[in-house]
This record gives structure tokens, C-alpha cells and sequence, in this order.
């Protein structure tokens, strides 16, 4: 039974993950996040309630950046895990997977490779911070799936990164 | 007087081309063809009527085949003084050699009603006035018909060159559509020249960096299909294909059969850490081959199943190592300015080809398997990931354009660093492998 409970759970990760896009709370939503709505305006799931996907994709920010060729976590990137890791604390019905990225400045391979230390080095200090290994996976895309598409270092940047993208009630 | 002299002038001028054909018409590559050699190729005469139009495609392919290699150049046919309409007639050596073909291929196609076909040739040395070997013959079916065209072709390229062949062989690379950010990838194989596509997966998944197996009839490649990177193994005739590979928590990628078929040897990354290991294609229990904290990948054969090439940014970049292949101390043979990554070694086990990040571009280049002799064949925004043709000669690789527009598509460049020319796809196309001479 045990088994079969961690089979089905495993399955839904990997089905969550084959679907993943790292903007699906993206862009397209209108949500005002520096204006205050006032009072009792909190709307369950969109982007002002603070257990919602979205407030934790655009407030808290799903994903760090990295420098050239390292997966070394900035001081910035510390701060936006930080929260991350706290919001993952107080909303423990959902597990994340990691997605680790780099530049089209690389080889396929070696790029792989690189998103797999990007996503690692997350997950280590989001369980660094209290956050249960076992809620968190790690998946690279290397460079086959860039956000920005110009072959210039301000898209590069933003390229090289690391995005937590929650999958909900799986958590047991 | 003055006439007879400028007659015999004109004679002795004529005769040069044959006095310099003294011996075996031959081009030797390594010493720099720079004037390809011309030659003639008739359609193929029709020894049916069903067979017409097949014998004029044969020929076609004959001649795309070797002008497609920068070593020959073909005499158009309206240029043609006489024709071949019997392929067994005395061939009108002066007719030929009026027109400077120093080749001359003729053949005939036969055609049963059973849907078999047979195709004869013969290649002439035309200032030497002889046949150049034996005539040969192919049998074959009509749907195999490009396939013969090729195997005529790498019999004259083999004679005239003294090489190993390369026409008869399969491509299986990643065909792409889509915007550069949502890129679709299919995993699709082909002839070496860009005909006969056949599209091996569906773009539900991403696929990358397809690699055949030493006979041609299997190919393995990493898949997105279980949501994680994973190798898989897909059987070429029946399309079937399954998970190496799958222990929870990993990624699987870059995988390279070993050359008698038996043995897998990839990346393996567990805890962001990634390693080569060796595990057999039946299944089993892998072996690791390098424990490093650094990233080891991309590990390639030499051909005699004894070292393995692969890249390692242990010094800091990306850099090539060569290491028993059973695991051991790795020695680096890479030295120079800029990053190497993607080693393969050649088929004749001289030379590793691998790509060059320096300064902003990339190359595809070749050295010794010492490191020494480092040639750059290519420069680019953006090449990545050669492949070795099967007599070692040509390296196919992609070339990526940048910007958001960016557009991948596959090269292919002699090892002289001469003859770059892009491969024809319908699609845009990626990660290409070369498969070996099909039998």
C-alpha cells in the first residue's frame, strides 16, 4: 500500500514535470502587484492571496540567475530562496521541481550538465532552510528551453537561472 | 612550315593531359585537390522501358555524389560529343577526352516487373583508354533505388581516390520546428545527402543528441519523455524503443556505444554532480568510470574499444581527457585558448574532432589523439557536436544563426577544413550521427 502510495505520487510528479512551462503563472496575467487593492480584496489563487502559485511566482519570485558558467548562489539569489523556502514552510501541500537552465553560449551536453548544478544548488539551500528533500526535484533543460531569445548577454542573463515551479497537493 | 609547326605545337599541347596521365587516374587527397576532376555521366541507358526514368535518377545521384565532395566536378551533358546507348559498345574514347572528361561512368539499369532492380557500371579512365576495375553489379529493389545509385558512386570514389566509401549511409539527427523559445524536436533519420527522411519520434518530448549503433540498427538518444532527461534505445526497423536507464532521482544523457555494439558508456548526474559510467545495452548493473566533483560528458570510443575521449571542466573549463575504458587516470590532451567540449574519435582512430568555444565563436576542429596538430575547420556564431562520416574524411555537425530568429541546420566540411556546404532538410535539424557503410 505504501508502495503503490509512492508509485501513484511519483507518477503525478513526472506527469506535472512532462507538462512543465516555466511561465504557465507567466506573463499574461494582469494583476497589479505594486498597487495596493485595499482591504478584503484578496481574491483565493490569484496573485495577492499569499498561498497562491502566482503570489509565490510574482512576489516571492520563482527563480535566481547566475553568472557565466557557475552555479554559484548570489547574494540575490539568496534572499528570493530565502523567501522561497519560507513560503514552501508555510504551504506544505505543495512539492516543487526545480529547473535548472544555461545560455545558448555552451555546448548541449555540457549545458545539461550545467542546469543540473544551477537546480542542485537550489534545492540544497531550500533544504538548508528547513525545506523536506523529499518535496523537491531537480530536472535540467539545459539551453533547450531559454526564456529570452536575443544571442545578447541581457538575454543570456536572465537565461541562466534556476526556476522553482511548484506542483500542488501532492504532498502527503 | 609556319602551319605544320603550329600543328604540331597544337598536337604536343593536346598530348600533355596524357603524359600526365601516366599510371592510374587518382586524386590523392591529403595532398590538396584544388582542381577537381572532371568527369562524364551519361544517363544510364535504359535496358527496359520501365527502367527510363530510374536510369536518368541514378545517374543524377551518381554525379551529386561526387561533386558533392569538392574532389570532382562534372561535365554538364549538353556538352556531350557522343553518348553511351549500348552499354556494352567500344566506348568513343576521343570524344570524351575532347571534352576533358578524365572520368567517364557508364551504366544500365534493368528493371523486372517484380519491382527488383539491376544496375551494371562501368568507370573508364578516359586518357588512359581503359576500363579503371571491374564492372560491377547491383541488385536491389525500386524503392532501394538511391541506395544502388549510391553504392555506384562509392565504388568510382573509392577507385578514383583510394578511400574508403561513404555514400551509402544514414543520417539520424533532431528535426525542429517551432520558435526558438518552444523549440519541437522529433527524432528523424535520413540518407546521408538529406533524401529518404523518416521521422523516428513524435515532438511531445524533447530529444537530444541521437547516437547510432556500430551496425546501424539501433540508435540511442536522451528523451524528456519520463519529465526527466533519460536515455533511451530505439530500435531503427521496428521503431521500438525503451528506457536504459531509469533510477529515481538521476539524469541520463550523452550516451555512445561502444564499437562491437555491447556496452553503453553516458552521463549520469546525481546530486548536480555529473559522471560517466558504462553500463551493457542488454542491461545490467552500471559501472562508474570517473568520480569527480567536476562535470564529465560527451564520452566517445576509439574505434578499438580500448580508450574512451570525453570532456571534463575539472581544470577549471571544459577541456578533453582520454581514459582506459575501464575507467582510470585521465591524461588531457587539450591545451590551447578557449574551450573544448564534444570529443568524438574517427573511425580510423587517427584524429578527434571536437567543438571550440573561443572568444565568442564556435569551431569544429580536429587533433591527433595526443592533442597535437589542432586544425580549426569551422568558425560560427554558434557549431557545435561533429559526427564522423564512415571513412573518417567528412565531419557533419549543426550550425546554429543566432538572434531570436535563430535557426538550426546541419554542415558538413572535408577534414582539409575545404567543401563547407549545409545539408539539405525540410526541417531545421540538430544533433546529427553518422551511421556506419550500410552492407
Amino acid at each position: 500500500m505504501k508502495i503503490l502510495a509512492r508509485a501513484v505520487m511519483l507518477t503525478s510528479v513526472l506527469a506535472l514535470a512532462a507538462c512543465t512551462n516555466p511561465d504557465r503563472f507567466g506573463s499574461g496575467n494582469d494583476v497589479n502587484l505594486g498597487a495596493n487593492t485595499g482591504a478584503g480584496a484578496i481574491v483565493p489563487g490569484s496573485a495577492n492571496d499569499p498561498a497562491s502559485p502566482a503570489y509565490f511566482q510574482q512576489t516571492v519570485g520563482d527563480r535566481v540567475l547566475f553568472a557565466v558558467d557557475q552555479s554559484t548562489l548570489t547574494p540575490e539569489a539568496r534572499t528570493v530562496l530565502d523567501g522561497q523556502a519560507n513560503w514552501l514552510m508555510q504551504n506544505s501541500d505543495y512539492t516543487a521541481v526545480i529547473e535548472g537552465h544555461a545560455d545558448e553560449q555552451g555546448t548541449r551536453e555540457y549545458n545539461l550538465a550545467l542546469g543540473a548544478r544551477r537546480a542542485n544548488a537550489v534545492q540544497e539551500y531550500l533544504v538548508s532552510k528547513g525545506v523536506a528533500g523529499s518535496r523537491l526535484r531537480v530536472v535540467s533543460y539545459g539551453k533547450e528551453r531559454p526564456i529570452e531569445l536575443c544571442s545578447d548577454e541581457a538575454c543570456y542573463a536572465k537565461n541562466r537561472r534556476a526556476v522553482t515551479v511548484l506542483a500542488a497537493g501532492l504532498s502527503s | 612550315m609556319v602551319r605544320f609547326l603550329t600543328l604540331l605545337a597544337a598536337l604536343w599541347l593536346m598530348a600533355l593531359p596524357v603524359q600526365a596521365q601516366n599510371g592510374p587516374l587518382r586524386i590523392t587527397i591529403d595532398e590538396g585537390v584544388i582542381e577537381p576532376l572532371p568527369f562524364a555521366v551519361p544517363d544510364f541507358v535504359a535496358e527496359s522501358a520501365a527502367a527510363q526514368q530510374m536510369a536518368q535518377q541514378i545517374a543524377r545521384v551518381v554525379a551529386a555524389d561526387l561533386t558533392g565532395t569538392g574532389l570532382f566536378r562534372e561535365i554538364p551533358q549538353d556538352a556531350f560529343i557522343s553518348q553511351i546507348t549500348s552499354f556494352n559498345s567500344p566506348v568513343q574514347f576521343a570524344d570524351w577526352r575532347a571534352i576533358n572528361a578524365q572520368a567517364l561512368i557508364a551504366g544500365a539499369v534493368s528493371m523486372e516487373g517484380d519491382g527488383r532492380v539491376s544496375v551494371k557500371f562501368r568507370l573508364y579512365d578516359v586518357f588512359a583508354g581503359q576500363e579503371m576495375g571491374a564492372g560491377l553489379q547491383f541488385d536491389g529493389t525500386e524503392q532501394g533505388w538511391r541506395r544502388i545509385a549510391h553504392k555506384v558512386a562509392d565504388a568510382v570514389y573509392s577507385r578514383i581516390t583510394g578511400e574508403a566509401p561513404y555514400f551509402d549511409s544514414r543520417v539520424v539527427f533532431v528535426a525542429e520546428s517551432g520558435p526558438k523559445g518552444e523549440r519541437q524536436k522529433r527524432l528523424a533519420v535520413m540518407d546521408y545527402d538529406g533524401a529518404n527522411v523518416q521521422y523516428l519520434t513524435d515532438s511531445r518530448s524533447i530529444v537530444l543528441a541521437p547516437r547510432f549503433s556500430p551496425s546501424g540498427d539501433r540508435i540511442l538518444y536522451t528523451s524528456y519523455e519520463t519529465g526527466f532527461p533519460r536515455i533511451h534505445v530505439l530500435d531503427v526497423a521496428s521503431v521500438g524503443r525503451r528506457v536504459l536507464e531509469n533510477q529515481p532521482g538521476t539524469m541520463s544523457f550523452s550516451p555512445r556505444f561502444s564499437p562491437d555494439g555491447q556496452t553503453v558508456i553516458y552521463s549520469l548526474t546525481q546530486g548536480g554532480n555529473t559522471d560517466i559510467y558504462r553500463m551493457p545495452i542488454a542491461g545490467g548493473a552500471p559501472q562508474r568510470l570517473t568520480s569527480a566533483p567536476s562535470i564529465e560528458t560527451a564520452p566517445s570510443f576509439s574505434p578499438d574499444g580500448s580508450q574512451i575521449v570525453f570532456e571534463s571542466d575539472r581544470s577549471g573549463n571544459q577541456q578533453l581527457y582520454i581514459m582506459p575504458a575501464s575507467g582510470g587516470e585521465p591524461r588531457r590532451i587539450s591545451f590551447g585558448p578557449g574551450r573544448y567540449g564534444t570529443p568524438v574519435w574517427s573511425p580510423r582512430g587517427d584524429l578527434i574532432a571536437f567543438t571550440k568555444q573561443s572568444k565568442g565563436r564556435f569551431h569544429i576542429g580536429v587533433m591527433r589523439t595526443d592533442g597535437s596538430e589542432e586544425r580549426l575547420l569551422t568558425a560560427s556564431f554558434l557549431d557545435e557536436g561533429p559526427t564522423w562520416a564512415p571513412n573518417g574524411r567528412v565531419i557533419m555537425f549543426t550550425r546554429e544563426t543566432q538572434g531570436a530568429g535563430g535557426q538550426s541546420s546541419l554542415y558538413s566540411v572535408d577534414i582539409t577544413g575545404r567543401n563547407l556546404k549545409r545539408v539539405r532538410t525540410e526541417t531545421g535539424a540538430s544533433d546529427p550521427s553518422w551511421s556506419p557503410l550500410q552492407n
